[in-house]
């Protein structure tokens, strides 16, 4: 019964908006980007709450909006599930009140009844006669969710759904939502700065900057082969590096500074020039230059530690390369960097993994010395 | 006891408060939800009774609904009476002395509501008259009740400008706060005293209850 949401967008003010979406029901994408990309606008004109200036939204065979036409269906009449960042639960109701306002069919015992296996799904049984402000802020989250969903809505929106719990909390009502969402067969849509987040449940990842969709992909895929260096800087990553690259008849070869790196064979399709390139951290492999002798001798650079922070569980490097004037960034166990002995000026080999060392569309948003 | 001046006095409350409830809630959740230019013009002119000498206000009425007016005018047009010295004068008199107090606690109520409340409505699927119903009135209720008992008071114990739009003519214009004032004058002090008390007492349940409610309101129901 659920179906396709399709959402397209075009917007200069106030918020610029440039975005296709379509999530297939029982699926879950992740919009992320940085503090007004125009997240919470987009999710505000999927459930009617914002006008932009054009576009067209649908779920299945109905049309919701479609600017062309003037068309434009109120919150009431989309079925959204709208699961907001401060909940925005109503005060006055108890937990299972605030699901069955939001019901609309069947008798009061049907609504009751239906609210109460609800609140079981969301592990509340017991606290269906609280007031809001007799529960805990997880505790709220759920209620919040288990309202969105009490609509049997057709697409549920999630808008930075854990932002306002701690720690502990956000990463038991991830794990919650991660298992809660297998039985939901609508498309969900989580807005989140948290990349860990939408890393960890989302089956796709949707990046965005100032309104305009930059890379729409399965999370693995995205954090390895960002389409661009302006992406791959909004996910975090620090590798990011210009180098020249030449075909050889031994196969491609990426100059970098007065080194020579052979990358995948995915490069011998691209023209030879001036390149940006990226590599995760994932794929670069740390030595101790003393100890240990590359396994192939193929991309591998000397370096030196230049900071070395352990944050708990890992610790995070910067490795400077004379050769190449750059520093790269990487994260090892920390129970490796004890063992290995790493501290600032120990000398270190890293062999960067061909199938890593990607290639990165130039989208004028590279900018080296800004690396951070 | 003037009897007559009270039963004139609880018409005069009840009218009012039951035609400025309304307008409370109408104006006030206008003023608190919109952002517009005036604004603070609007909200001014409505709190100007709560600073205005009654006298002042009575006088500029006295000569607004004279018959050289032309609200008095069209009155007289429309009706064939006059504003001045009629109950539907102290009554429209009455109206405007009391906006503050019926606009200003609904405004502050609704005030408290955050603005995200009705949209999580909408997207729960109630219509707006029913976000109005279920989810508004609801959490503004303490805000209501605190400006019906306000005015209904206010009204019973109004003295200035009904004295200057409405005279004193018993039965048609001569409230309780006014017989007080001649009892007074005519040298009868337990009359006026009996009534005084009357007021007294009937101000203080009043103002006991809206204090009382407004203590329900901000613990909204934690047990």
């Amino acid at each position: 019964m659920s179906a396709e949401l399709t959402v397209a967008l075009q917007a200069t003010a106030p918020i610029p908006l440039n975005i296709t979406l379509r999530i297939a029901p029982g699926e879950l994408v992740a919009l992320v980007g940085p503090s007004g990309s125009g997240k919470s606008t987009i999710l505000r004109c999927i459930a009617g709450l914002h006008r932009p200036a054009h576009g067209r939204i649908t779920s299945g065979d109905t049309v919701w909006l479609d600017t062309e036409k003037k068309q434009m269906l109120p919150p009431q009449q989309r079925r959204v599930g709208l699961v907001f960042q401060d909940y925005l639960l109503f005060p006055h109701l108890t937990a299972l009140q605030n699901l069955t306002l939001a019901m609309d069919q069947g008798s009061q015992a049907d609504q009751q009844a239906r609210a109460i296996t609800l609140l079981d799904r969301v592990r509340l049984r017991g606290l269906a006669d609280r007031y809001p402000v007799q529960l805990s802020g997880g505790q709220q989250q759920r209620v919040a969710v288990a309202r969105a969903l009490a609509r049997d809505p057709s697409v549920l929106l999630l808008d930075e759904p854990f932002s306002a719990v701690d720690r502990l909390t956000r990463e038991r009502l991830q794990r919650e939502l991660a298992l809660l969402r297998r039985s939901i067969d609508t498309p969900m849509l989580l807005v989140t700065h948290d990349l860990e987040e939408a890393r960890s449940i989302a089956d796709r990842i949707c990046v965005l900057q100032a309104g305009r969709g930059l890379q729409d992909a399965p999370p693995e895929l995205l954090f390895r082969k960002p389409r661009s260096a302006r992406v791959a800087k909004l996910l975090g990553s620090y590798n990011i590096f210009r180098g020249e690259l030449v075909q050889e008849d031994k196969g491609p070869q990426l100059r970098w500074g007065s080194l020579t790196l052979t990358p995948g064979s995915r490069w011998q399709q691209r023209m030879p020039g001036p390149v940006t390139w990226f590599i995760p951290d994932a794929d670069i492999v740390l030595q101790r230059s003393e100890s240990e002798t590359p396994r192939d001798g193929r991309n591998v650079i000397q370096g030196r530690v230049d900071e070395c922070v352990a944050l708990g569980t890992r610790t995070s490097l910067r490795v400077s390369c004379p050769a190449a004037a750059a520093t790269l960034a990487l994260d090892v166990p920390t129970h490796r960097a004890r063992r290995q002995q790493l501290a600032i000026g120990s000398s270190v080999a890293l062999v960067l993994l061909t199938d890593g060392i990607h290639a990165l569309d130039d989208d004028g948003g590279y900018r080296e010395e800004t690396a951070d | 006891m003037d009897w007559t001046a009270l039963r004139l006095s609880l018409e005069l409350a009840a009218w009012t408060t039951a035609i400025l409830l309304p307008v409370g809630i109408i104006v006030g959740r206008w003023l608190a939800h919109r952002r517009f230019r005036g604004r603070g013009f609007v909200e001014a002119l409505i709190a100007l009774p709560l600073v205005l000498p009654p006298t002042v206000l009575g006088f500029y009425l006295l000569s607004a609904f004279s018959g050289d007016a032309p609200l008095g005018s069209l009155w007289q047009t429309l009706t064939g009476g006059t504003l001045n010295f009629s109950f539907t004068g102290i009554l429209l008199a009455s109206i405007i002395f009391n906006l503050p107090f019926a606009i200003q606690p609904v405004q502050r109520a609704f005030e408290t509501v955050p603005p995200g409340l009705r949209e999580a409505a909408w997207c729960c699927g109630l219509s707006d008259w029913r976000t109005f119903l279920r989810v508004e009135l609801p959490l503004v209720w303490p805000g209501v009740i605190s400006a019906f008992v306000l005015t209904f008071v206010h009204t019973i114990g109004e003295f200035g400008v009904v004295l200057m739009v409405g005279g004193a003519i018993d039965g048609e214009t001569r409230t309780i706060a006014i017989a007080i004032y001649d009892r007074v004058q005519a040298f009868d002090d337990e009359a006026a005293g009996a009534m005084s008390l009357l007021l007294l007492t009937v101000s203080f349940v009043a103002i006991g209850l809206v204090y009382g409610l407004a203590g329900r309101g901000s613990a909204v129901r934690v047990r």
